[in-house]
């Protein structure tokens, strides 16, 4: 048994040790500065260099104040809650940048034809923003706290999940300013160059470390089903993001580079990459949640215990094949594509299979649906997850997909996931946590969340409404021939034809942006101690106090 | 022992989990992607395809940095309207030196994968500066600011020896004369003009955006967009026979 002494005495090694690196980092940023003659690269080594210091100051201070080694007693809940503040700040951006550029694409006159707010630049900001900023942290508050829980001790590590945590909204501010001021590497969804790909590896590992070092000091015998999907998602996002950013940096002290792959083979390497960010990152990441949190919000323990073993070795396993059904009838050899089509299909099982272990999760307190907005946002959320993953095969489909690809139908089906699943369970996610990680009974005000889910959910109805119409229209537009066998439509009139549903789309989107605005406030006024006078009845459900009494070890 | 049973050690052993995952998520990317690198038919051997010429390099990469690819596609799919539309479907050869792919996977603008030679230089500098001038529907942003910056800051041979290192045949030659290249490529009546053309067969060698006194990025810009999909003989090009690269 480890004393208490002990423990304070090696987290001050630790910090001891940071220290040097932290010296480390400001010295490679300083010899940046000094041998670079390309602005940006200054830039960002500045950035670098700042918080290095900040970090190194702060272990600084802690040290002559003799704090050195203190941390609170129990689960670590400190970075739990930084992640759900970074978590909404994050979101609130990333989905205000989307709307931005959806009203772009209705009036292009709001690009303002400067490098820095034209729609190219600023599309891989908002996707980056939404999955890797917002989704990132979620996953990162969430999963830290779920193992804590299920394994019943504490997050391995002193310094270690806050260097994930700072490590990653440094790796997010790097690759978002870097994209404004025209950084990227044009790999969907990787955009960011190689010294920033570097960073993230860095933190990636730690991520990961942290983790399996939590798992293996459990004191539960059994690794909780979430856990296996948190993990299965942070060890193969390590694995696509360095295959697929291998790459040859001009030099050093630049911020560019060129990809090994090329061609053919880059195209299947980034849409193995692309389509399994989906697959791991927006999925088995967020399945993990919704294992953790149904159940516990519910109080009802998930529906099949068989079930999900099945799903998740299905689900892992089949995901990675589906890549090739972003290039049908391109240059990607036929073989290829075919066993993409097949493994889209097929995906579609274990797919459901886990919508159907979630839904039923609620067998017995279905009531809870009418009586609580949080349990109603998680269960929209995973029937958006059957939604979506029932149409990804359909447009998997290749004489489907002849239609849809390079449509707005693609984008349409994107958002029905990202806003109706990856959105609705990391909101249901939040409303839980805020009352527990900040000692409350329960949420300022269910009102304000019924507000949410019901902006939110017409927002989200509008957007994709929209993105059906418009994509189909678009898609048969370009295929269409006039009575004398020539192609109907110009390309500028199929644009022309897109206006209105641009509209709506936007707007669509804004209602989101609202939504998730009073969410934000709502969770301001619940950290902050305040509490509603409402008539809505409160469920006593997983409240805070009960689950303050757990002690971690 | 059931096989439910047997999970046991998956739920009961986090390396064991962690090693399970790696090889359950290994076997579909390896399938798929390793047979692509030695399979000869993935890449057709066609004749004409070469190297981007130092200023279609620059202007690539001003493509890439503007973000052209959210917008545009440069993958013409085998499907009747689309040849129709843009030209013979694309080839996996046509894109075996572009490090990375620039298929794209949305068309809110058009292909371009064939888009060279196919409007003149005058009219993509008027449509770069303000699309809605030209095409009154359009709804692509601006790019006013290509006109007043130089087509490149660094030195384009460092970008070349990055490419030969991922496996593009840029030649000793090649990179000795990159920066002279890039000058002469947007100045017709230069001294090099002449050898830009023999060193990479079918360049075009203009002043693209009508103003001598500077190579600017609209120059590399419009240089990379003439020559997109211009390299391959498509009158002689044949799919079932032997074009020997």
């Amino acid at each position: 048994m480890i004393t208490e002494q002990v423990r304070t005495d090696r987290a001050a090694f630790g910090e001891l040790l940071s220290l040097p690196v932290a010296a480390l980092i400001i010295a490679i940023g300083v010899a940046e500065i000094l041998a670079t003659s390309d602005a940006v690269m200054t830039f960002h080594a500045g950035v670098l260099i700042l918080a290095a210091g900040a970090a190194g100051l702060w272990l600084l201070m802690r040290r002559m104040g003799g704090k050195a080694g203190e941390h609170e007693a129990g689960y670590n809940h400190a970075v739990v809650r930084a992640g759900v503040i970074a978590s909404m700040f994050w979101g609130l951006a990333g989905f205000l940048v989307g709307d931005v550029i959806a009203w772009q694409l209705a009036y292009p006159v709001l690009n303002f034809d400067l490098p820095w707010t034209n729609f190219g630049r600023l599309r891989p900001l908002h996707t980056s923003a939404v999955i890797f900023a917002f989704g990132g942290n979620v996953l990162i508050a969430t999963s830290f706290f779920a193992v804590q829980r299920t394994c019943r001790t504490r997050l391995a590590g002193h310094m270690a999940p806050w260097f994930v945590f700072w490590g990653y909204q440094l790796f997010i501010v790097l690759a978002a300013t870097g994209y404004v001021l025209g950084v990227t590497q044009s790999k969907e969804y990787a955009e960011p160059e190689w010294y920033v790909d570097l960073w993230l590896t860095v933190v990636w590992v730690v991520y990961l470390l942290v983790f399996l070092c939590t798992l293996f000091k459990r004191k539960e015998p059994h690794i909780y089903v979430a856990n296996w999907f948190f993990l299965a998602f942070i060890v193969t996002v390590a694995m696509l993001h360095l295959i697929n950013n291998v790459t040859i940096p001009v030099s050093w002290t630049g911020t560019k580079s060129y990809i090994y792959w090329s061609g053919v083979q880059d195209a299947m390497t980034q849409w193995w990459y692309g389509h399994n960010a989906v697959g791991f990152f927006l999925t088995a990441g967020f399945l993990g949640i919704m294992y953790y949190f149904v159940p516990k919000r519910v109080e009802r323990p998930v529906y099949s215990y068989r079930l999900s073993i099945v799903h998740f070795w299905a689900l892992i396993f089949t995901y990675i094949w589906a890549g090739p059904h972003h290039l049908f009838y391109t240059a990607l050899p036929d073989w290829a594509q075919t066993l993409g089509m097949t493994f889209s299909i097929i995906l579609w099982m274990p797919s459901w299979g886990g919508m159907i272990n979630g839904l039923m999760t609620l067998s017995g307190a279905w009531d809870k649906l009418r009586t609580d907005p949080v349990v109603r946002m998680l269960v929209v959320s995973v029937a958006f997850y059957g939604m979506s993953t029932f149409e990804g095969p359909l447009m998997s489909i290749k004489a489907v997909n002849s239609l849809s690809h390079y449509t707005d139908w693609t984008i349409g089906h994107v958002h029905s996931g990202a806003l109706g699943w990856v959105g609705f369970v990391s909101f249901g996610a939040l409303y839980c946590l805020t009352p527990w990680l900040w000692q409350r009974a329960r949420l300022y005000s269910l009102r304000l969340v019924e507000w949410h889910f019901w902006i939110s959910t017409l927002g989200i109805l509008l957007y994709i409404t929209a993105m059906w119409v418009s994509g189909i229209l678009q898609g048969l537009m370009w295929r269409a021939y006039d009575s004398l066998g020539f192609l109907e439509y110009s390309f500028i009139e199929t644009v022309e034809a897109m206006h209105p549903f641009y509209i709506i789309r936007a707007i669509g989107g804004g209602l989101f942006v609202i939504g998730s605005l009073i969410m934000a406030y709502n969770l301001w006024r619940t950290a902050r101690g305040d509490e509603a006078v409402e008539t809505i009845q409160h469920p006593e459900s997983a409240s805070a106090a009960a689950l303050a009494k757990l002690p971690a070890e | 022992m059931s096989v439910w049973e047997k999970h046991k050690i998956f739920e009961t052993k986090s390396m064991v989990l962690l090693i399970g995952t790696l090889i359950t998520v290994s076997i579909g990317g390896m399938v798929e992607i390793m047979p692509l690198y030695y399979l000869d038919t993935t890449i057709e051997k066609v004749e004409g395809v070469r190297p981007y010429s130092p200023l279609e390099l620059a202007g690539r990469n001003i493509y890439i940095r503007e973000g052209c690819y959210n917008c545009h596609s440069q993958m013409i799919r085998s499907l009747r309207d689309e040849v129709e539309r843009y030209g013979p479907y694309s080839l996996a050869a046509e894109s075996m030196y572009d490090h990375p792919f620039q298929w794209g996977s949305k068309r809110t603008g058009p292909d371009l994968a064939r888009v060279g030679g196919k409007y003149s230089d005058d009219w993509h500098v008027a449509h770069m500066i303000d699309p809605r001038d030209i095409v009154p529907g359009s709804v692509m942003p601006g790019y006013p600011f290509l006109m007043k910056t130089p087509a490149w800051s660094g030195n384009i041979a460092d970008d070349m020896r990055a490419n030969r290192m991922a496996g593009v045949p840029y030649t000793d030659a090649m990179i000795a004369t990159a920066e002279t290249d890039l000058q002469a490529q947007a100045n017709p009546d230069s001294d090099g003009a002449e050898a830009v053309a023999e060193r990479y067969p079918k360049a075009v060698v203009r002043d693209f955006d009508g103003d001598p006194e500077m190579v600017s990025e609209m120059d590399a810009l419009i240089a990379y967009l003439q020559m997109l999909g211009t390299l391959v003989d498509f009158s002689v090009y044949d799919a079932a026979g032997s074009n020997l690269r």
